[in-house]
């Protein structure tokens, strides 16, 4: 036995790196909870709509929390692209409830609508929130609402309020709060550290919900956003898990010989589809959860993957080259002949399915730039909505207003989201590592 | 970053120098041969015919083609290029004739395009190289193709020559 042959596969030398991994994973999670996603518009719309959110009359018994629920809910709304909400400094009064309203006052600040309310309660049995919605035009009350709000829970609350508002206003539910997935690749070399990550969809509390010094991928969301499926490289070959984001425990589904990838819950939740290449390719199975059974979809030589599922149920959304190049296609979940979908340009791949599955948001490619492209299914007219080069993992919000998305920048991992339209966008930053794999959660009910 | 980290990072950089990294290349010129010297005491000065492709020596001889452990792809493809068959039919005749030898071929691609489909491409080309592997009577039992997709670049620059060297198929010694 000679050094190299000890060397060749290096499992010492792995497990050493992996040691000291796992006391840098420890040191670094502690640093990384500081460290926050931040949203900036990069583009937005002109003509937004002018809101004032006046702040929450604060009639708890214990002191307000550093962020009030009226900045989140300022920050939501602006970030949505299509609300430009009144600076705090220009706030002239803090009425609590309509009476207090003064509405000529607001009109001339050339506001269109505005939030007022209070909170009562106290930090340890929890909160009581009230707000209405006025517009200042007709002075009409469009919204009133109470609810109560768990101790350390009011960014949350203040995310429905704005979620309520833009509902209102805008006449589509919005998706404020909600959460995101995503994987970070930390440090160079060999010394990657690899995090899937879970934050509210404004980037606030980011949480690491594994961690490994092996390639993690692809998470997906349960539909009733409690579970993640992913995949991770932690035995040397790829291997699907499902995670419990709640109590942390996991689940082991597929780890067969050749790719175990792209896993996709059902709407129901109970089936996943996976790609796996026990066959020899990659091709499209279904499998139950709970069950032992994988149920093999697609049968064809060429790759098979990143399949997704319609609203409905009905259909599988995939990936393949059957044709030369990678395409979209949609087979019934009940099986049969595969239908191309995609056909302008001559590589889409990763396809999104909208909520009301009337679009698909793909990467589309050419030699040396990809983009996020949507397809209108009614009438199948594309449009190429963002103009990175390497634009990837294409993410629809839940409410169908946006497309979260990965892309490249100064040779950085970073997310952005930019609307249906193409008009608004946003960037959210990472202070550190390679953030990939966007996942938008469903609406947390 | 605070001193602790720094001072991690730093044990880690040594521990890193200490063992071999996974994906070195072992082509380099510095690694001289190892011959053990206590078993073949008179035929240390005769040097080994780095042709001899089933001689397990010359997996570390730089003058071997069985030093070379990497292949390269063209974009989006995973046909074996004519340049490279030489390096692929080394490895395969040494693998065939050594039945206790095992490897993994390692299959990546580079940062274009979406991640699972990448990874799909890397088995594809690892693939390309077990079956040539087979086609020289190697059995399957001595091979395993792993893809990483795009997850393990060499290379994160965005060109067309740090992508050329992200597209690739390692060949990874199990056993000799």
């Amino acid at each position: 036995m000679n050094k190299q042959l000890i060397c060749e596969r290096s499992r010492i030398s792995r497990l050493l790196v992996g040691l000291s991994l796992s006391l840098f994973g420890l040191l670094f999670l502690v640093q990384n909870s500081y460290a926050k996603l931040e949203i900036e518009i990069l583009e937005g719309v002109s003509g937004a709509i002018p809101i004032a959110i006046v702040p929450l009359k604060w009639e708890a018994t214990t002191p307000p929390p550093s962020t009030l629920p009226n900045t989140v809910v300022s920050a939501d709304l602006y970030r949505s692209g299509l609300f430009s909400p009144l600076p705090a400094e220009d706030i002239i009064a803090t009425p609590a409830n309509g009476d207090e309203i003064r509405f000529a006052a607001w009109q001339a600040l050339k506001n269109d609508y505005i939030v007022v309310g209070k909170i009562s309660g106290d930090v340890v049995d929890g909160y009581e929130v009230s707000f209405e919605l006025f517009d200042i035009h007709t002075q009409q009350r469009l919204l009133a609402r109470v609810f109560p709000v768990k101790p350390g829970d009011l960014r949350h609350a203040a995310h429905r309020i704005a979620d309520a508002v833009y509902e209102r206003i805008i006449g589509t539910p919005g998706a404020f709060a909600t959460r995101i997935a995503y994987v970070t690749a930390t440090g160079t070399g060999d010394n990657i550290e690899f995090q899937l990550m879970v934050a509210d969809a404004d980037g606030f509390s980011p949480q690491a919900i594994a961690t490994s010094p092996e390639p993690l991928m692809s998470p997906a969301w349960s539909p009733d956003g409690n579970r993640i499926a992913y995949v991770s490289f932690e035995k040397g070959n790829s291997a699907v898990y499902i995670q419990n984001i709640l109590t942390g425990s996991r689940q082991l589904i597929s780890s067969f010989k050749g790719i175990n990838g792209a896993p996709s819950f059902s709407p129901d939740g109970h089936r996943l589809a996976v790609s796996l290449s026990k066959s020899g390719n990659s091709e499209i199975y279904l499998h139950t959860l709970g069950s032992s059974e994988f149920t093999r979809l697609t049968n064809h030589w060429s790759i098979d993957t990143e399949p997704v599922w319609d609203s409905n149920g009905h259909y599988i959304y995939f990936t393949s080259d059957r044709a030369g190049r990678p395409q979209i296609y949609r087979i019934k979940v009940t099986g049969g002949n595969p239908e191309r979908i995609s056909w302008e340009g001559d590589y889409n791949a990763r396809a999104s399915i909208s909520p009301r599955n009337n679009k698909i948001a793909m990467v589309q490619g050419s030699k040396n730039r990809y983009r996020i492209a949507i397809q209108d299914l009614e009438n199948n007219r594309l449009i190429v909505v963002t103009n990175g080069i390497l634009d990837e993992s294409p993410s629809f919000a839940p409410n169908g207003s946006m497309i979260l998305y990965a892309s490249k920048e100064n040779g950085k991992g970073v997310l952005l989201a930019v609307s249906v339209d193409g008009r608004v966008k946003q960037r959210l930053v990472l202070s550190e590592g390679d953030v990939r794999e966007p996942a938008w959660s469903p609406i947390i009910q | 970053m605070n001193s602790i980290t720094k001072s991690l990072l730093a044990l880690m950089l040594v521990t890193g120098l200490t063992a071999c990294k996974k994906d070195e290349i072992k082509d380099d010129i510095d690694s001289a041969p190892i011959v053990d010297s206590s078993t073949a005491p008179d035929v240390t000065t005769a040097a080994v015919d780095p042709r001899n492709h089933t001689d397990v020596r010359n997996l570390d001889n730089p003058e071997s083609l069985l030093s070379k452990r990497v292949i390269y792809f063209d974009y989006d493809q995973s046909t074996v290029r004519a340049e490279f068959r030489p390096v692929v039919q080394a490895h395969a005749a040494f693998v065939a004739a050594n039945s206790s030898a095992s490897v993994t071929l390692e299959g990546h691609a580079d940062e274009r395009g979406s991640r699972e489909y990448n990874l799909a491409l890397g088995e594809r080309r690892g693939n390309s190289v077990s079956g040539l592997f087979s086609a020289q009577g190697v059995r399957g039992s001595q091979m395993n193709v792993v893809s990483y997709g795009e997850e393990r670049p060499i290379c994160r620059e965005t060109s067309d020559s740090c992508w050329g060297s992200n597209r690739r198929v390692e060949i990874v010694y199990t056993a000799r």
